[in-house]
């Protein structure tokens, strides 16, 4: 870029790894010219912990709990394409109660991992009080989950052929509560955040990702539809029993860090339709089994299996390549995160310094997934 | 303790009489704090407010974060026991929470905020990770806990710890700074 204000001056600015906007550990290179951003380098492994590798030399039944620690504001949900790509070597069927509670604990977690990705978004542009209300609505979340399983974070709820824990009273008065509690939230942050001037001037025309630039980076989840292309696993490729339910998916078209945010704020509409019509379709298959017929030492027939799911960051992808033995061969996963952080270095030069705060934030990137 | 010291005190209506014993007009110690006059030492008056209002280091490195950020909102809410002033410069903070696992590329960074941290400050390990490298002991590139890095004071156990488990954390902390005369406390597990 031709520097046109003599008066500026060129220096490189490192951001990370201890930051508080980089939501973790990301660490960014960026090269500025004066204000503006001429080029960016995000820099990723200060969390690689050799997960995949790891797995190797774990049993099937033992690697379940790292997958937890991928996508760590929604862990069920990273359990489920692992299950998933093994069960599909095991072959086992999967009860009917077993499924529905598979995804309304993938659902609820969703609302939780979108509570933290707005809150947090907001919180980076510098509204602090706006991340209260959302982290509010989380703690019903989790309650839900704690009641369900006994684990308010890292779950390891969902088994191969099944899941751990049948639903009781206490998730009916929990979830009870996250459902009476949810819309009003809704309704008080849209007036809190959406018509703020501050807020606006900041997204608006920042971070613009088009269709095109959105499928050649390979984005996933929200930030792919929030660039207009509508496509949601849960509806275009149903696992589990999502093709028994008809749900909307939302679609912007601007494309840039507002647009991320309205579509986060619109999908947390269709989630929360979603947990009350599973709960619905939950409460007919009362008494069912919750296991699949899986015997006690699990040996996977020899094969290569790929599940993905549609996790709150984006498609989430498992390979699992088996020998027959006890523990898998290779495991590898596809992150959503780490896919959607791609872009950032074509994104950000031309921006401002603080819009790069704007854009790592509406991406709504967890870091243990990114560094695995 | 009978500390001596040479204040006077013109005799009130009301206040506490002294010993009738001490005929030299000279207060102990106890008899002052009765008249609501302290005496300590500078270090032992700094180190009860520190106590009471510790600023830790915003550093979050893994999923142990998470719970950390959930220990400072409104539910659980740390400031209650005023320790939420979370800063995001190490030279504003007293105390470090390792929230996560420490890997071999982040090792130099975590030793750096350490030292940049200026005196007197504590460390607080957070989660198996930080304690002993939890889950990922054996991988190739995690640092088997915390204190491979940097001194440690309080250990919190879990995976992760719940927010209760972080507070009471910090309040351990809190009875360590206020008496440090204790060398080890190990709590029994029941
Ligand atoms: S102790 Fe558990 S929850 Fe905490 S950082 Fe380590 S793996 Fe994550």
């Amino acid at each position: 870029m031709q520097n046109l204000n003599v008066n500026s001056e060129r220096y490189t600015l490192n951001m990370g790894p201890q930051h508080p906007s980089t939501h973790g550990v990301l660490r960014i290179v960026a090269d500025f010219d004066g204000e503006t951003c001429v080029s960016a380098d995000p820099q990723i492994g200060y969390l690689h912990r050799g997960m995949e590798k790891l797995l190797e030399s774990r049993t099937y039944v033992q690697g379940m709990p790292y997958t937890d620690r991928l996508d760590y504001l929604a862990g069920v949900n990273n359990n489920l394409p692992y299950a998933l790509a093994v069960e599909k070597l095991l072959g086992v069927e999967i009860p009917e109660r077993a499924s529905l509670l598979r995804m309304l604990s993938c659902e609820i977690m969703r609302l939780a991992s979108y509570m933290v990705g707005i809150g947090i978004y907001i919180m980076d542009l510098g509204a602090v009080s706006a991340v209260f209300y959302p982290y509010q609505q989380r703690e019903y979340a989790l309650e839900v989950m704690s009641a369900l399983c006994g684990a308010r974070m890292t779950q390891g709820y969902i088994r191969f052929g099944g899941v751990q824990a049948d639903w009781n009273e206490q998730c009916d008065a929990a979830l009870q509560k996250l459902l009476d509690e949810f819309p009003p939230f809704l309704e008080m942050y849209h007036k809190l955040v959406d018509e703020n001037e501050i807020f606006l001037h900041r997204t608006k025309g920042v971070g613009v990702v088009t269709a095109e630039q959105a499928k050649a980076y390979g984005l996933t989840g929200a930030n792919l539809r929030a660039s207009g292309v509508s496509y949601d696993l849960r509806r275009d490729a149903p696992y589990c029993l999502y093709d028994r339910f008809k749900f909307k998916v939302p679609v912007q078209q601007a494309g840039d860090c507002h647009a991320r945010y309205v579509q986060r704020m619109e999908e947390c509409e269709v989630i929360y339709q979603l947990i009350k019509d599973i709960y619905a379709a939950l409460k007919e298959t009362e008494g069912g089994e919750i296991m699949g017929k899986v015997p006690k030492v699990l040996r996977v027939p020899a094969g290569e299996a790929y599940a993905q799911t549609e996790n709150p960051k984006g498609i989430m992808g498992c390979m699992v390549a088996s020998d027959g033995k006890t523990n898998p061969l290779r495991v590898h996963f596809r992150r959503p995160s780490f896919d959607n952080i791609a872009i950032y270095s074509e994104l950000m030069p031309g921006h401002k310094m603080a819009d790069l705060v704007t854009i790592i934030a509406s991406f709504d990137i967890v870091l243990g997934e990114i560094d695995a | 303790m009978a500390l001596k010291t040479n204040v006077r005190f013109p005799q009130r209506g009301g206040m506490p009489e002294g010993d009738p014993n001490n005929s030299h007009d000279l207060l102990t110690q106890e008899e002052l704090e009765k008249r609501g006059i302290l005496l300590t030492s500078l270090d032992k008056l700094f180190r009860w407010g520190t106590g009471w209002s510790l600023w830790p280091l915003q550093f979050g490195l893994a999923c142990c974060a998470i719970e950390m950020i959930c220990t400072t909102q409104s539910r659980f809410d740390m400031s209650r026991f005023g320790y939420e002033v979370f800063r995001n410069s190490p030279r504003q903070a007293d105390v470090m929470i390792v929230a996560g696992t420490i890997t071999e590329k982040m090792r130099p960074a975590v030793e750096l905020l350490y030292h940049q941290m200026p005196e007197p400050k504590w460390v607080i390990a957070m989660g198996s990770c930080a304690i002993s490298g939890g889950p990922f002991v054996d991988s190739y590139s995690v640092v088997a806990g915390a204190d491979k890095v940097v001194p440690v004071d309080v250990y919190v156990p879990g995976c992760p710890p719940r927010p209760e488990a972080l507070i009471d954390g910090m309040l351990q902390l809190k009875a360590k700074l206020l008496h440090p005369e204790r060398q080890q406390v190990v709590r029994d597990v029941k």
